[in-house]
């Protein structure tokens, strides 16, 4: 309760809610992750299961057009499949992948980065050489050269039914060096504080020293970066999946809706490709611009006069 | 009585996203043709905001919010943008506190030096050169023609500060505005660069603003001098009054803490406490918390600038009749 | 200073062997040899007759000290599709990328750098906040996205511009160019533009903000005192100390730059090394897959540390540190 108290009197409320940016991008996010978490009983089908669509009904125009019918509200993709669920659950699986690639590259760059900057030496330098290697390399580079192993050396079955748990490790894969490095950085810089001598003249010892003081204290940063992290990695399984190297088309993210609607706008049926477009682009924008405002208010070095 | 320069109850306030501030609260002097004029004060006092005031330099949050600037019968705060640029490094030209800061890294001596003279005088490259060199002579710049084909960074910190001061005389300005010129130098450059200053007043008839903090640079060099304290002039004069007589408690606990009129290791007289930042300014007179006197009328009260037994010495203290 | 030079080859050595590793690694794994040279038609017998001639039975550092030195002398391996050496393929698919790459760096350069200055001089413009607004809104839009709103607009609606392909090439000394038709100068347009919509918002607030603090250092403010005409203070004084971090900054995205072609080159089916690389993976192209890692990672390599050398040699800091 006591936390709760201080987070109202905060100076992140206070802030948030002076921001009207903020507050749009917050309350649109909010309402998006509810609908992609409540999907089963949001939407009108569940588009995951073959059963319930027939190909028949394939490219059927959104309601309002000539065509188009109140069963199908935005239309239906090249498969029979209602547009507007088909999207919802995209989403939910973008944002799954999204959520669990930070988790993962979380878990591992923040593991590296604490290591390496407390413990310093011939550690701290192999682990910076190696994250210093895989930054140089482009992230998408790594996601998609990963994927199409995967998928050769899985096999194309194989890979579509193990695609989401893979995405997140490829994606996660892909960007952990930006934790490690922001978390060494931290930890550098609070290695040389008191408490941290404190902590040692007492006799704790080092690993408890890494975990339960100086470990808490380095989060901030990590909280802003994760923030911006989600829409990074779901800009990537988008791209991805795009290629074909992601979600399959039987359980389609929204890129994979893309990727299956980009051939049919030459013969007309645009909807396939626009709605779940928008959605993407609205949800990455949303996640960026409060990523932006987080950093903003975390960071008392920028006064903007 | 035309003076060359009179600034009128001067008020610069800085508009910031939290509110308003006020860096200068009703300044104002004048100075003559000829005339060395100091402004002293500690840090923070507006001294430097004064000067940039001056030719309109402030930096963008700050603007003139009332009073009067007239120079050689022209009201400069009411200027456009172009007939304001005509008159900076022309009639007025300004040296700033950091010589290593001051000059562009990436383009050499001369380009720097030229470029002033062709923005104000309609003269051919070749011309503008030799005047540069000219110049740099008149700073007495050991190989000046080599300087000229030079960087900055290639060049020690005094010689830079000449290389200004070189570049501040191209266009026979009226009147210089130095801020705090020697600061950022040691102290055998210091007396260089001010001995520098003070000859070529002299030479060229030249009217000179020094901003500085130091009151024994200033002691040396001006003919009059203003004492500023949280943005409003508390006692200004001639120099030589001011130093032997000082009527302010602030003025007075300047000069007192000059390590001069001391006897070796003794301990240093400070004045107590830190000049207020803007947002904190104190009711009545600023200097109160600090002052040795701090009457009732003091905390309530702000004392205004009047003529004490001197014509020229005025000071603004309740205490002194 | 050569010491640091000399520390950033051996780097860069040091990933092209990792890079390489992983190129084996995978080759060794996924590839099938002997299907790439003859084909899937053999008995098992022969198979492995094959495979002993190949020294595929040989130990692993054997296979991979020869994978490394043929690899060194150009030596990728074998096309299954193309049924040419996996190098041969890649050449002849890079001017395809590399003048795809060359356009955007054009149109790079000549908005952002406008944009940017224009936008850190006058911050509080309509046309700046406009400027400020695409560049926040422009990086949550994918290539890919952009990439097909154009080709929508611009091919499909109004049939201005075409969808795919590069169009009529000109073939100078082996390189097949798109530079010299009318008709291929139209088809480079949709993809450059799209391509370079990725860079773009970064690059306009790079400019901007470099810009920005550049304009508030002590000897702007000197120029300004001096009373120099405004268009010399903003393009000579403040433009050159503008450049010099952009320039720095633009180096190494040229190289990301190339990671992005893949996804561009599919849109418009645009025969460069990023769209071979898609279809290598259709096509299980082991080869040509382990080809590609092995030379965008050397470009990659290359130009990673071409522009920390040159850096190091513009800034002292970096010189006198050695390596951060």
């Amino acid at each position: 309760m006591r936390t709760w108290d201080r987070f109202k009197k905060s100076y992140l409320l206070y802030s948030f809610k002076r921001d009207p940016i903020a507050i749009l991008s917050f309350s649109v996010l909010f309402v998006l992750v509810i609908i992609s978490i409540l999907a089963p009983v949001v939407t009108p089908y569940n588009t995951y299961d073959t059963s319930t669509y027939d190909i028949m009904d394939g490219e059927t125009p959104p309601a309002w057009m000539e065509g188009g019918s109140r069963t199908f509200m935005l239309g239906t993709d090249i498969q029979g499949r209602d547009l507007l669920s088909t999207m919802i659950y995209g989403l939910r699986v973008s944002l799954l992948i999204g959520v669990g690639a930070v988790l993962f590259q979380s878990f591992v760059g923040i593991l590296i980065g604490l290591l390496s900057g407390y413990l310093g030496g011939k550690l701290d330098s192999f682990l910076m050489r190696l994250t210093d290697i895989q930054f140089s390399i482009p992230y998408l580079i790594v996601a998609i050269f990963t994927s199409a192993i995967f998928k050769l050396a899985f096999g194309v079955g194989r890979y579509a039914e193990l695609a989401v748990p893979l995405l997140i490790i490829i994606i996660g894969a892909a960007h952990w060096p930006i934790y490690a490095r922001t978390v060494r950085a931290s930890v550098l810089g609070e290695k040389n504080k008191e408490y941290v001598e404190a902590a040692r003249v007492i006799g704790i010892s080092r690993w408890q020293i890494m975990f339960h003081h100086v470990l808490p204290n380095t989060l901030t940063p990590v909280l802003v970066i994760s923030t911006i992290q989600v829409a990074e990695n779901v800009m990537s399984e988008a791209a991805l999946s795009f290629l074909g190297l992601g979600m399959p088309i039987t359980k389609p993210s929204l890129g994979s809706l893309i990727r299956s609607g980009f051939e049919y706008i030459f013969s007309g049926s645009w909807w396939i490709t626009f709605f779940p477009g928008v959605l993407l682009i609205i949800f990455i924008l949303v996640i960026l611009l409060l990523g932006d405002w987080l950093r903003d208010v975390l960071n008392p070095k920028l006064y903007k006069g | 009585m035309n003076h060359l320069l009179e600034v009128k109850d001067l008020e610069v306030k800085f508009a910031l996203r939290s509110g308003e501030l006020t860096a200068i609260d009703g300044v104002s002097f004048t100075l003559d043709k000829g005339e060395r004029l100091g402004i002293v004060g500690e840090s923070g006092a507006g001294k430097s905001v004064t000067g940039f005031a001056i030719i309109n330099l402030l930096s963008r949050p700050g603007y003139i919010s009332a009073g009067k600037i007239l120079f050689e019968g022209q009201e400069l705060h009411r200027l456009s943008e172009e007939e304001i640029r005509k008159i900076r490094g022309d009639r007025i030209s300004m040296i700033f506190q950091d010589p290593m800061m001051t000059l562009n890294p990436v383009l050499t001596i001369s380009t720097q030096m030229v470029e002033t003279v062709l923005a104000h005088r309609n003269v051919s490259k070749a011309d503008a050169l030799d005047l540069s060199l000219e110049n740099l002579k008149k700073v007495y710049i050991p190989s000046p023609e080599k300087r000229l084909s030079q960087y900055p960074h290639e060049c020690s910190g005094g010689m830079r500060q000449r290389i200004i001061v070189a570049i501040a005389l191209l266009t026979n300005p009226s009147l210089i505005i130095a801020d705090e010129p020697s600061t950022a130098l040691d102290v055998t450059i210091q007396a260089g660069i001010m001995d520098l200053l003070l000859e070529l007043c002299e030479t060229e008839d030249m009217s000179l603003i020094l901003i500085t903090h130091d009151l024994a640079v200033v002691s040396q060099v001006t003919e009059k001098i203003a004492v500023m304290y949280a943005g409003k002039i508390v006692e200004a004069g001639s120099t030589e009054t001011i130093i032997r007589d000082p009527k302010h408690p602030y003025t007075q606990g300047l000069i007192k803490a000059l390590p001069g009129s001391l006897q070796p290791g003794s301990r240093l007289n400070q004045i107590p406490g830190m000049m207020p930042t803007l947002t904190d300014i104190p009711l009545g007179c600023a200097f109160h918390p600090r002052c040795t006197i701090n009457a009732t009328v003091c905390q309530m009260e702000t004392p205004a600038l009047i003529s004490v037994d001197d014509h020229d010495q005025m000071t603004a203290c309740h205490m002194v009749k | 200073m050569f010491a640091f030079i000399i520390r950033r080859i051996i780097q860069a050595i040091f990933v092209m062997l990792v890079i390489s590793l992983v190129g084996f690694l995978i080759q060794h794994n996924i590839g099938d040899p002997v299907r790439d040279l003859v084909g899937e038609r053999v008995t098992p017998a022969e198979r492995e007759v094959i495979r002993d001639q190949l020294g595929l039975n040989d130990p692993f550092y054997v296979q991979y000290a020869r994978f490394v030195k043929k690899a060194s002398k150009g030596d990728l391996g074998l096309s299954f599709f193309y049924k040419k050496p996996a190098l041969e393929v890649i050449v002849s698919k890079a001017p395809a990328t590399i003048e795809l790459v060359i356009v955007t760096a054009i149109i790079l350069i000549i908005i952002s750098i406008p944009a940017g200055i224009y936008s850190a001089i006058y911050p509080k413009s309509w046309l700046s906040r406009i400027i400020m607004a695409f560049s926040t809104v422009g990086v949550a839009i994918p290539v890919f996205l952009t990439a097909i709103a154009l080709i929508y607009l611009f091919a499909v609606e109004l049939n201005w511009l075409p969808s795919y392909g590069r169009g009529e090439t000109v073939n100078l000394w082996g390189w097949e160019s798109g530079f010299f038709t009318w008709d291929g100068l139209k088809h480079l347009v949709l993809p450059s533009i799209s391509l370079s919509s990725i860079m773009l918002p970064l690059f306009i607030r790079l400019v901007r903000a470099e810009m920005m603090e550049v304009l508030e250092t002590e000897y702007i403010k000197f120029a300004w005192a001096k009373g120099l005409h405004r268009r010399r203070v903003w393009f000579i004084h403040a433009f050159k100390n503008t450049l010099l971090p952009v320039i720095t900054v633009f180096g190494v995205q040229l190289g990301i730059l190339s990671a992005f072609t893949i996804l561009t080159e599919t849109v418009f089916q645009w025969q460069g090394m990023g769209f071979m690389f898609l279809e290598a993976v259709d096509r299980s192209d082991t080869s040509l897959l382990v080809a590609y890692l092995v030379v965008v990672g050397a470009i990659f390599v290359s130009v990673n540390t071409v522009v920390d050398i040159v850096y190091g040699f513009v800034n002292p800091t970096v010189r006198i540190a050695g390596t951060k």
